[in-house]
């Protein structure tokens, strides 16, 4: 995965910067599946892997010539990028490794039907206000894309 | 959880991906390149959601939900990004972050 996640940002030609990126998603998803998260291993593949994939790819197939090599930044700007990574990186890991994680042993199988059951309660500690949220923002974000997507013709349309 | 493997083998492979994903949005030039950047920061921060809840706190679920939503902003984020960008293609035939001066038609 770290493999597929450095090519994804370093590979010159778009479209197989965005495979690579693929590739990375379905590692993800198969976390969720090794540690019995079937669900959100699934909502993982879908949403990513089949719908998030897909976007990109139209929009480099829209955008750019297949064989267009982009440009690299400066090399300056790369090593102080990349020195700030690996400082970040060396604070996030010291941490890591001096915190004591008090691990409980188990092999709890989570259900849908437990997900579906508290996300949708309404008692304390349930989650029905975000989930509806959710779906305003999903609504407000599909009208706004299609808007900014089709944006002079509509303009054009009312002016007329 | 998976047998044989520590929470800090997972949490440290979500801290790298973390970080290659900051120094991709850093050094690309390019927007839709920029957006995979993004991907990959969120998508770590939902392995780390999921791993933390999955380690030390299996009775409860508050991890998954907040991955759940992660997933759903993101999912929103790159339909409205991507439509923004062709949207900028279509007016200046480029989508380096240099040639962007104007985002108001």
């Amino acid at each position: 995965m770290i493999v597929f996640a450095v090519a994804a940002v370093s590979n010159r030609k778009m479209l197989r910067s965005v495979i690579y990126l693929l590739f990375v998603l379905v590692g993800v998803a198969g976390i969720f599946f090794l540690i019995d998260y079937n669900f959100l291993a699934a909502v993982q593949l879908t949403v990513y892997a089949g719908g998030i994939i897909v976007l990109m790819i139209f929009s480099v197939l829209l955008v750019h010539h297949i064989e267009l090599e982009l440009e690299l930044a400066k090399p300056l700007k790369q090593v102080i990028a990349g020195i700030t990574c690996l400082i970040g990186i060396g604070v996030v890991l010291s941490t890591i490794y001096t915190h004591d994680f008090n691990v409980v042993e188990n092999a709890n199988t989570t259900t849908t039907a437990d997900i579906g059951s508290k996300m949708l309660s309404y008692e304390a500690g349930g989650f029905v206000l975000p989930f509806e949220v959710v779906s305003i923002l999903l609504l407000a974000a599909m009208v706004g894309a299609i808007i900014i997507a089709k944006g002079k013709k509509l303009v054009n349309k009312t002016e007329d | 959880m998976i047998e044989g493997i520590t929470i800090y083998e997972i949490l440290t492979l979500t801290t790298i991906i973390f970080f290659i994903g900051v120094y991709g949005f850093l050094t690309r030039t390019n927007l839709i390149s920029m957006l995979i950047s993004v991907e990959l920061i969120l998508n770590a921060s939902v392995v780390n959601f999921v791993i933390i809840n999955k380690y030390l706190y299996p009775d409860v679920l508050q991890g998954v939900f907040f991955s759940i939503f992660i997933i759903a902003v993101a999912a929103a984020e790159t339909a409205l990004a991507i439509s923004i960008i062709i949207n900028l293609y279509r007016q200046i035939s480029s989508v380096e972050v240099k040639d962007t001066e104007i985002m108001k038609y």
